[in-house]
């Protein structure tokens, strides 16, 4: 599904847990998510504390939609 | 029903008047004749089927001439109506190979007949019409004629009774790209333990399933400014109005849905839910901003940092979904999105 | 290790005032296999049928299937862990009931149960088409949480199957098969010019409806461990999962592996089997990363020269099917995997999520997205209440004429990536 929207010429960030398959799959820019069952969460932490890490998720996805890519990145940390 | 009518094409070597030299020989109807291999053909046959008609064509004058020797030639079997089409065997000829593909593939989807050849996989004919007709696999010289017939006798047969055809293993021709189910004789741990003490001595063994090779799209360059940027939300994770109005199935979604979102701070438990069949669907409904980070969102377009969040978002199931399917949603998806000035996609998966 | 399996063929099962077998009969007292399904504080009520052979019958949702053993001698008991101790099994003698199944159903917990039919074009793709069917039927109570649920009627059916086995354990086998398994020491001077296999049986481990216990253990809490293949022949292995229920293995399969049966079968003549290897198929890419680093070493340690790799359902699984085939290979050990195929109605997509070059021998249970049309049976046990919202299914599955318009995604078994079954596809 990445591959489609990056193609229609809108530049896409891939948030998931099975980064391997993001990447046999071609997306480009792709951040590693917590896991499968809940790849932007923590049912673990407070409901405080799994906001903030959801947050920092999404701010590193918007920084990877900022930032130029000659192929395909794993954001880590 | 009396016997099943064939028309059968072969070049200019097959039929017995000459090689390379004679290879410009012009497209020629030979009613009622049964000509070279077309004997092995009818002996094959019984008392099923026989050959009407035979086609002959030198493999440059078709090559040279592909248009109009194509259209004399579909108007000459238009004329016959037989049951089915056979083009070759052609082994490894090249030309041969491409001109029994392109008659076999003409004589299909233009007069609804249905057609077969038969050609060496190497053969250039093989990749360029393997998607489109059956092409029974043969040696790569004459000398597995005996073999070929045996396949493409009874494939031809199937095909004019307009029987189920097996997977290209049961049937002899060659991969199409489409997986066919069908029963091995073996059961698969069998098939396993086979295939690996073969693959421990060094022998040739046959993968059931060869690796795909995946396609590439190039990365769309970065926004400029995200606190001008509209961002789009869309997720394989299945999350979608409590009670799933669209009915999107738990596995192999057949299609995606479309919902609005404005107005919406958060996802909750009472609002939202996942019908994704595949994960754990527990923490998903509790909270769906676990998968769609709405709630975060709309935090950061209050504050500015983005411009706004697209007040629609888009979900299907990635569950068993195939890739075709999830495909033609995100071509669907990107056109809506690209409609609507949307500058960037977060894409959630599970 | 050894183990003496004494198969006890059962040609039918009827309902009777007591339970016992006799000649080859298993005779069936609802009111005592209730009172052991009611220990479950979570079970409100709990209804039995057979299906046989044959029969105008479907079964739905089914959530695991079960082969009635007893442990006659040696340590432990069936299904260590779970409703037995944890003594390690695999040796000794062991009776099973052939030829029948137990059957757990009842009001569907997720989305991917299953259907089991007993005649028509359905029944040739499950193997439980072919078994004596003893269904128990269970209802939760009012509100149960569906985790409790699931392992009520996951422990309910252990101890139906258990019961029932103890049935036996006095009774003669009709035949019996040895299986033995030397120590490595032991083998590597037995069988010097053979190749040393091992199997490498990957577990469902991803949460609710998708996980399996080794010994008690849920899978998705272990490293990679080594096992006598003979222990799972004792139920050292059970399913607590319900992934489309085409490519999960039921207990059954568990208890029945063919891969350990098959490379039984070769053992000492064409290869040295080794032993078993069992991982998990989490939902973190850490875990995967860890599971496939421990299997590929345990391989090394073994000092293997070929791997029989199984996984179980699909999807990010199959990331990790790939992981472990790339890394056993990359110690030089041959390697060939089993899965199944989600390749869409048509048969043009991509089977796999993932792919490898290494993974050049691949057996296949083939493509569970075929659309099959399965007719309308003469009896329903369980409900047909769910069947549109089961994996593989959609609002259009229940036609009107009351057959099904499934993929063979929702038969129970259909396309099992143990190799249990002949489906395949090119």
């Amino acid at each position: 599904m990445v591959k489609e929207i990056e193609r229609a010429g809108i530049p896409v960030v891939h948030m998931c847990t099975v980064t391997p398959i993001s990447m046999t799959v071609g997306a480009n820019r792709i951040i590693p998510a917590i896991a499968i069952p809940h790849p932007l969460g923590n049912p673990a932490l407070t409901p405080a504390d799994e906001k903030k890490l959801r947050r920092r998720l999404v701010e590193k996805a918007l920084k990877a939609l900022t930032t130029e890519v000659d192929g395909q990145t794993i954001f880590k940390d | 029903m009396g016997k099943i009518k064939v028309v059968h094409y072969i070049n200019q070597f097959f039929a017995q008047i000459g090689g390379e030299e004679k290879a410009d020989f012009p497209a020629q109807l030979r009613k009622g004749e049964v000509v070279g291999p077309g004997l092995a053909l009818t002996q094959a046959f019984g008392d099923e089927a026989e050959i009407t008609a035979t086609i002959v064509c030198g493999d440059s004058y078709f090559n040279e001439n592909i248009e109009s020797a194509t259209k004399q030639i579909l108007d000459w079997v238009k004329e016959e109506a037989p049951d089915v089409f056979i083009a070759g065997p052609a082994f490894n000829a090249g030309r041969y190979g491409v001109a029994c593909g392109t008659v076999a593939d003409a004589v299909q989807s233009e007069l609804n007949i249905p057609s077969v050849t038969s050609m060496y996989v190497e053969n250039p004919g093989a990749d360029m019409f393997k998607d489109k007709v059956y092409i029974v696999s043969t040696k790569n010289s004459a000398a597995g004629m005996r073999g070929a017939i045996k396949a493409l006798a009874p494939l031809a047969l199937k095909l004019a009774k307009g029987e189920k055809i097996g997977a290209s293993c049961e049937e002899g021709y060659i991969p199409q790209n489409i997986r066919v189910n069908f029963f091995e004789k073996e059961r698969g741990s069998r098939r396993a333990v086979d295939m690996l003490l073969k693959k421990l001595a060094g022998k040739p063994f046959t993968t059931e399933y060869p690796m795909p090779v995946f396609d590439r799209v190039a990365p769309n360059p970065a926004v400029k400014d995200l606190s001008k940027a509209t961002i789009a939300l869309v997720t394989s994770g299945g999350i979608v109005p409590k009670g799933n109005p669209d009915h999107i199935e738990s596995s192999n979604a057949s299609h995606f849905g479309e919902y609005d979102i404005t107005g919406v701070m958060d996802l909750t438990a009472e609002t939202y839910e996942t019908a994704h069949g595949g994960y754990d669907p527990t923490y998903a409904n509790q909270d769906a901003d676990r998968v769609l980070p709405v709630d975060v969102l709309r935090d950061m377009e209050k504050e500015g940092v983005i411009g706004k969040l697209h007040h629609l978002y888009y979900a299907t199931v990635g569950n068993g979904t195939a890739v075709a399917s999830a495909k033609a949603f995100a071509e669907e998806i990107g056109r809506r999105l690209v409609a609507d000035h949307v500058d960037a996609v977060i894409l959630t998966s599970t | 290790m050894k183990l003496e399996l004494g198969k006890i063929l059962i040609h039918d099962i009827c309902f009777a005032e007591k339970s016992e077998i006799r000649d080859g009969v298993l005779y069936v007292s609802k009111e005592e296999l209730e009172k052991i399904v009611m220990q479950e504080e979570g079970i409100q009520s709990v209804s039995f049928d057979i299906a046989k052979p044959g029969e105008s019958v479907r079964i739905t949702p089914v959530k695991d299937v079960i082969e009635p053993r007893v442990k006659v001698e040696g340590p432990g008991g069936i299904f260590p862990g779970m409703v037995a101790g944890v003594e390690t099994v695999g040796s000794g003698k062991t009776y099973a009931l052939k030829g029948m199944a137990v059957v757990t159903a009842g009001p569907i917990v997720g989305f991917q149960e299953g259907v089991i039919d007993m005649t028509g074009p359905g029944a040739e793709y499950t193997p439980f088409s072919k078994t004596l069917n003893l269904v128990m039927v269970c209802t939760p109570v009012p509100g149960l949480e569906a985790h409790d649920y699931e392992s009520a009627v996951r422990l309910s059916g252990f101890r139906v199957a258990a019961a029932l086995g103890e049935l036996a354990r006095e009774l003669q086998p009709d035949e019996t098969v040895v299986y033995e398994c030397s120590d490595l020491k032991e083998s590597f001077e037995k069988y010097p010019g053979l190749p040393r296999v091992a199997y490498v049986q990957m577990l469902q481990s991803q949460g609710l409806l998708h996980d399996t216990y080794v010994y008690g253990v849920d899978a998705k809490k272990i490293l990679p461990t080594l096992l006598y293949p003979t222990e799972v022949m004792d139920g050292a292995i059970v399913s607590g999962n319900c992934v489309s229920a085409c490519d999960k293995n039921p207990t059954y399969i568990h208890e029945n592996n063919s891969v350990v049966e098959d490379l039984f079968a070769q053992h000492g003549k064409t290869l040295n089997f080794v032993g078993q290897i069992v991982t998990n198929e989490n939902v973190y890419l850490a875990d995967k990363e860890r599971s496939s680093n421990q299997t590929a070493k345990l391989c090394r340690m073994l000092g293997l020269d070929g791997v029989i790799v199984s996984q179980e359902g699909f999807g990010n699984p199959d990331t990790d099917l790939i992981m472990n085939c790339k890394k056993i290979e990359a110690e030089g050990i041959k390697t060939v995997i089993i899965t199944d195929e989600y390749a869409g109605r048509d048969g043009k997509s991509q089977s796999l999520a993932d792919a490898d070059v290494a993974a050049d021998a691949v057996v296949t249970g083939g493509n569970a997205n075929e659309l099959v049309i399965l007719p309308k049976l003469d009896k329903v046990i369980g409900t047909l209440a769910y069947i549109n919202k089961i994996a593989g299914a959609n609002a259009e599955t229940l036609r009107e004429d009351g057959s099904l318009a499934v993929e063979l995604q929702v038969i129970t078994g259909a396309t099992n990536e143990t190799g249990f079954g002949r489906l395949s596809a090119r």
